[in-house]
């Protein structure tokens, strides 16, 4: 199957290249620009309202940006290319809809494909092989709507997964989820990133649960962004410089905690939202 | 043997043509609302099912007064309810009750006008019957052909589409990522869903077609967790309603108080609610067997 073949021709899987985006007459996103390599894990990260979910649609295509350009795998993004997996922020699912997990993964492969699927042996093996990938053998034959947040978070990758995509996408996969299983989603992709050679681009508020598997991070604020490995851009100088306000980077043991400054200082953050992502406490 | 034939099926049953017509027109209309009706419930559009099935009234009534078949009023009227339900924003969650709402509403004010010229100008009231409550043992022959090709149109769609269908109910996004053209097949899956529904309005009657069109997919969501299965458990239960419907039907002729026979509709709907009680009745049998089965708690065998 060439949908399954690693991408090899360049090492350069995604160009972000002075991406801006006005909506609504306000600009969410102010010339963001960073690259990503093959096998790299990045998370992309910021508050509520940053402009995560937006960057990602403007480089799935979803959503056309003012200015700049996005390439994938050195071409310019074609609105039908494939190639990039994607696990949306949130998905609804009835609990009567009849379609099973396995189901859902089968799509990932041929969802866009016109007329009735023949039964193949090959295809339900990849499905089964890709179910135990990422650990959802177990709850393949429930109901999707039936599946909790974070089993639902497992099929979703692994029907992103399945066309063997080079660059993979996920909007805050982490979140509604416990420690336990945040600490093994994350563990699964950055296994899969190493071991499928896919770049991986993670939406959190978080940076901590990435922080031992992240190899760039893209820390969004005020509509820019700051990019490149953690020790690199989470640092007091770039954070304050990005935010346009002094904020702290404080280690605590192995965790960053980027905390806004006194508020009383002129141009400080006055709510909890606009301040820099701070670090949960556990 | 045969004594309990007769017993089931009425004399003359097999011979009469107003059956075979209805055997054929209203099987081939139960089959295209079943496999329709799973793609309008996994969509969450019933209601515009609903609407689709209100606004034949209006195409209907108004083929009265011109003197055609009902059956293009129906689906002339529900199909372009379905292009201006999509031009109002059918997509966005909250647009779709009121695209819905607003196409309803203007529909059924016509219909209410149509619906008393019917009355007033042709005097009969045949029509508002027919209109509402089908007609499935006094479609002319002539009709067939127009069943058959609507319901290629709709079962068409549905096969080519079935995939990009499936996924774009389950995320517009997730559809839009894998390169599918969401609002095309949208339209054109709400465009066979009127075109369904318009076969059952003629057959078991615009106010009851929903039923049809809803039931048996409802029946079948509580039957099967594989979208396929689904789809043929859903045709299958619309069919196997009809048809027995007919006979009922046929055999009530010779049945109190009047001897001359209940309604075809009346018989379907019935069956179609009785099988989903009867599947609600074994999925949720089943689930609690479910959850009572892994308890062979130690110590409880007193
Ligand atoms: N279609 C739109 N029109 C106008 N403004 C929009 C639109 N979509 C998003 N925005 C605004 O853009 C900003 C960024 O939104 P976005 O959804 O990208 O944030 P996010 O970082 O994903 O936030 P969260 O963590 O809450 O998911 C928000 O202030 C939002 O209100
Ligand atoms: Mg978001």
């Amino acid at each position: 199957m060439t949908e399954r073949q690693p991408y090899v021709s360049s090492d350069e899987v995604l160009a972000v290249d002075g991406i801006s985006v006005w909506l609504s007459g306000r600009e969410i996103l102010h010339d963001v620009r960073f690259s990503l390599r093959r096998g790299q894990f990045a998370g992309l990260i910021g508050s509520n309202g940053a402009g995560k979910t937006t960057l990602l649609r403007v480089i799935l295509g979803l959503t056309a940006p003012t200015a700049g350009d996005v390439r994938i795998g050195g071409e310019p993004r074609a609105r039908r290319s494939g190639g990039v997996g994607y696990v949306p922020q949130k998905i609804q699912l009835d609990p009567d809809m009849p379609l099973r997990a396995r189901d859902l993964v089968g799509l990932g492969l041929d969802g866009h494909r016109f007329g009735i699927p023949l039964p193949s042996r090959s295809r339900r093996r990849l499905v089964e092989e890709m179910l135990r990938a990422v650990g959802a053998e177990k709850f393949g034959d429930a109901r999707v709507g039936n599946l909790s947040g974070g089993e639902q978070q497992r099929v979703l990758i692994a029907h992103a997964l399945i066309s063997g995509p080079k660059l993979l996408l996920l909007d805050e996969p982490l979140a509604n989820l416990d420690i336990r299983s945040e600490q093994e989603v994350v563990s699964l992709l950055a296994r899969i990133a190493k071991e499928q050679q896919v770049a991986v681009l993670l939406s959190a508020h978080e940076i901590n649960p990435l922080l031992p598997v992240m190899d760039r991070v893209v820390y969004l604020a005020a509509g820019r962004a700051a990019s490149g490995t953690a020790s690199e851009v989470v640092r007091t100088e770039v954070l304050s410089e990005l935010y346009g306000h002094h904020v702290d980077v404080i280690r605590v043991h192995d965790r960053l905690l980027v905390v806004a400054g006194r508020a009383d200082e002129p141009g400080a953050p006055v709510s909890h939202d606009d301040a820099a992502p701070v670090a949960r406490a556990w | 043997m045969s004594h309990l034939l007769r017993f089931v099926f009425e004399p003359g049953f097999f011979a009469s043509a107003p059956v075979h017509v209805a055997v054929v027109a209203g099987g081939v209309a139960a089959i295209v609302s079943g496999i329709l009706g799973v793609f309008t419930v996994m969509r969450g559009q019933s209601y515009a099912g609903h609407a689709f099935a209100d606004i034949s009234v209006t195409g209907g009534s108004g083929s009265f007064l011109i003197g055609i078949s009902p059956i293009w009023g129906f689906a002339g009227t529900s199909v372009l309810a379905a292009g201006i339900m999509d031009m109002i924003g059918i997509r966005r969650p909250r647009g779709r009750d009121l695209a819905t709402g607003i196409v309803r509403g203007a529909g059924l004010g016509l219909a209410a006008l149509f619906l008393y010229w019917d009355t007033t100008h042709t005097s009969t009231t045949g029509a508002t019957i027919t209109i509402l409550f089908g007609s499935m043992f006094i479609i002319s022959t002539s009709i067939i052909p127009v069943i058959v090709a609507f319901s290629l149109v709709a079962l068409g769609i549905a096969a080519v589409l079935y995939r990009p269908l499936l996924l774009s109910s389950v995320s517009a996004d997730l559809a839009f990522a894998r390169g599918i053209p969401v609002r095309l097949t949208g339209v054109l899956c709400l465009v066979a869903i009127a075109v369904s529904v318009s076969l059952s309005a003629l057959t078991i009657g615009t106010i009851l077609s929903t039923a049809l069109l809803v039931g048996p997919a409802a029946t079948a969501l509580r039957l099967t967790s594989k979208p396929g299965l689904a789809i043929a458990w859903s045709a299958l239960i619309g069919l196997g309603a009809t048809w027995l419907g007919i006979l009922l039907a046929y055999d009530s002729f010779y049945w109190p108080p009047a001897k001359h026979g209940w309604p075809v509709s009346f018989f379907v709907v019935t069956l179609v609610f009785l099988f989903y009680l009867a599947a609600q009745l074994a999925s949720s049998r089943r689930t609690r067997s479910e959850r009572h089965a892994p308890a062979p708690a130690p110590g409880q065998g007193g």
